[in-house]
């Protein structure tokens, strides 16, 4: 068996995972143990197609291991409690076994959606819903899970455990929302799978700054998604976003595993293929009309990755962008950025007094973000002195490991400079 | 029979958050250092878990009030004592961990010379059996 038949394994698992759980909810209808039922089916094929070979109708097999281990867990469960009639209650086994014939592919890709949907359900809370997303829907286990957020095993099975009683609780059917379903809940997935993708591409503390498995994820399901809604532009945004953010991954951070911030990476080292795959998709999103916030972002993505030098950048394109953005969204994060567009456009005297606005609002008082941005106006305004100072605040303020070594050496940079 | 120790590093004397006036080689000896070290312990699988902690700046000092209800600006320690991050290895004798302590000790300072901070070691103490919890 090698690396890759290895690798193509699990990935065809992966492919497998929703669907499978999608077509075994349909016929038992209990969330909990369709889940358990399905990840003891993959479990049981990761174990037996390297040996054995894998099956010429892959879902078919998953999805009837599947179905048996439920049967023999109701009658296990039944014997124990001497109510065999409860079996005989449930739909015949044999009857179980019979996979849907007529619009099975269909079936499948709505079942997909459906689930996606069901484990982004807005009653749930945020981080619950994307540890299910990834284990239902992503089919990873929970291990894995827990060990990309880096919690222990424990927590986040009890995580998953509590988010499929909720499930249960409320009574959500497994059925293929209505369109006005999915535009309402459609903004809920999409978050959900943007912030899987975030926390892979900056992970929110920690030593190491990605976290590949997640963001390589997050474009996967999103790209599931694009398949099955490929007329919704935010779907079609949010792909480009993350395929035009991760195609600079390989610049953005040193031996050392310090950051490199954008205008000074090695443009070499961004993949070309997915530059040009997230431009194409954005392109063809952007003259359809109605706009909105994912695609915005990945347009002003898409004019970074094409320059071939950071002074090539079309800073003006990007403030008419930004200015677009922030008449779509109130996120103060958006006025910081456009204030750094404003100051490549328009000099950092310019963007500094935007940021004097920001201050009165106080909304960013938290975060040492506001900090990091005015030293660098600071920089490029020549006061390095008080450039130093803020830099060096933001070094205290920040949580992330990375961030703050990178402060601390552009602080100590102008510093040594100075003297 | 492995055990687990915790070794907990202090500022350096100069104090919390020192480092930020640093020159910019010395900062990159030092986080050089550390992030070697941790590579290292890695590598001999002696290492459970590394976290540096945010400067003292962020802390926050919690104890419930009267009503129950939490006070926060308790007293603080002095900066020098505050702790800056920590380590938790396994290894096959105290030996080992007093070692791996005196290495993180000696990380790279101010002009490269070594900061010879402070690294409490103590034992991470052993749960019940799994049948028994």
């Amino acid at each position: 068996m090698t690396e890759s038949s290895h690798r193509r394994i699990e990935h065809l698992l992966r492919e497998h995972a929703p669907r499978v759980l999608g077509a075994v909810l349909r016929k038992f209808r209990d969330f909990g143990a369709s889940e358990d039922a399905v990840q003891e089916a993959l479990l049981a094929a990761a174990q037996q197609w390297p040996r054995d070979g894998v099956p010429e109708d892959p879902r078919a097999w998953l999805i009837q291991v599947a179905s048996r281990r439920i049967t023999d867990h109701v009658r296990a469960e039944a014997a124990r409690r001497h109510r065999e009639e409860l079996v005989v209650s449930l739909v015949p086994p044999e009857l179980q076994l019979v996979l849907p014939r007529e619009g099975d592919e269909l079936a499948g890709r709505d079942d997909a959606l459906v689930l996606l949907f069901m484990c982004c359900h807005p009653a749930l809370s945020t981080a619950t819903a994307i540890a299910l997303t990834l284990r239902a829907v992503g089919g990873l286990t929970t291990a894995e899970i827990a060990k990309a957020f880096l919690v222990p095993e424990t927590t986040m099975a009890q995580r998953i455990s509590r988010a499929k009683q909720s499930i249960k609780s409320s009574g959500v059917p497994f059925q293929k929302p209505t369109p006005e379903e999915t535009g309402q809940r459609l903004g809920a997935v999409l978050h959900v799978l943007y912030l899987i993708f975030s926390e892979g591409y900056t992970a929110s503390s920690g030593p190491e700054l990605h976290r590949t498995d997640l963001s390589g994820e997050a474009i996967r399901l999103t790209r599931m998604l694009h398949t099955l809604l490929p007329e919704d532009g935010e779907v079609a945004g949010l792909l480009a976003l993350m395929l035009l953010t991760d195609a600079r991954r390989a610049a953005r951070t040193g031996p050392e595993g310090e950051l490199i911030p954008l205008d000074v990476q090695d443009r070499s080292l961004w993949d070309a293929g997915m530059i040009e795959e997230g431009v194409a998709l954005i392109s063809a999103t952007l003259s359809k009309g109605s706009l909105g916030m994912y695609q915005v972002q990945a347009a002003i993505a898409a004019v970074h990755d094409e320059a071939p030098r950071a002074e090539d950048t079309d800073w003006p394109q990007i403030l008419a962008l930004y200015g677009v953005l922030m008449g779509l969204s109130d996120n103060p994060v958006v006025a910081l950025n456009h204030a750094i567009a404003t100051a490549m456009v328009h000099g950092p005297e310019v963007g500094l007094e935007l940021l004097k606005a920001l201050d009165a609002e106080g909304r960013l008082e938290e975060s040492h973000r506001l900090d990091a941005v005015r030293a660098h106006l600071l920089e490029r305004a020549g006061r390095h002195a008080e450039a130093v100072a803020h830099y060096r605040e933001a070094a205290e303020r920040t949580t992330s490991l990375p961030e703050r070594n990178y402060l601390l050496t552009q602080a100590a940079r102008l510093n040594d400079a100075k003297s | 029979m492995k055990m687990k120790y915790m070794l907990m590093m202090n500022s350096p004397r100069e104090g919390a958050g020192s480092i930020i006036h640093w020159p910019k080689e010395d900062i990159h000896a030092h986080i050089k250092f550390m992030v070697g070290f941790a590579k290292k312990l890695s590598g001999t699988g002696e290492l459970l878990v590394a976290e540096g902690l945010a400067f003292p700046d962020q802390a926050k000092r919690v104890r419930a009030g009267a009503d129950g209800k939490p006070i926060t600006d308790g007293v603080f320690p002095e900066s020098k004592e505050f702790l800056a991050g920590y380590w938790i290895v396994e290894v096959d004798s105290p030996e080992r961990a007093y070692d791996i302590a005196a290495e993180a000790s000696a990380a790279p300072g101010r002009g490269g010379v070594p900061l010879n901070m402070a690294i409490e070691v103590r034992q991470v103490m052993s749960g019940p059996p799994p049948d028994m919890m």
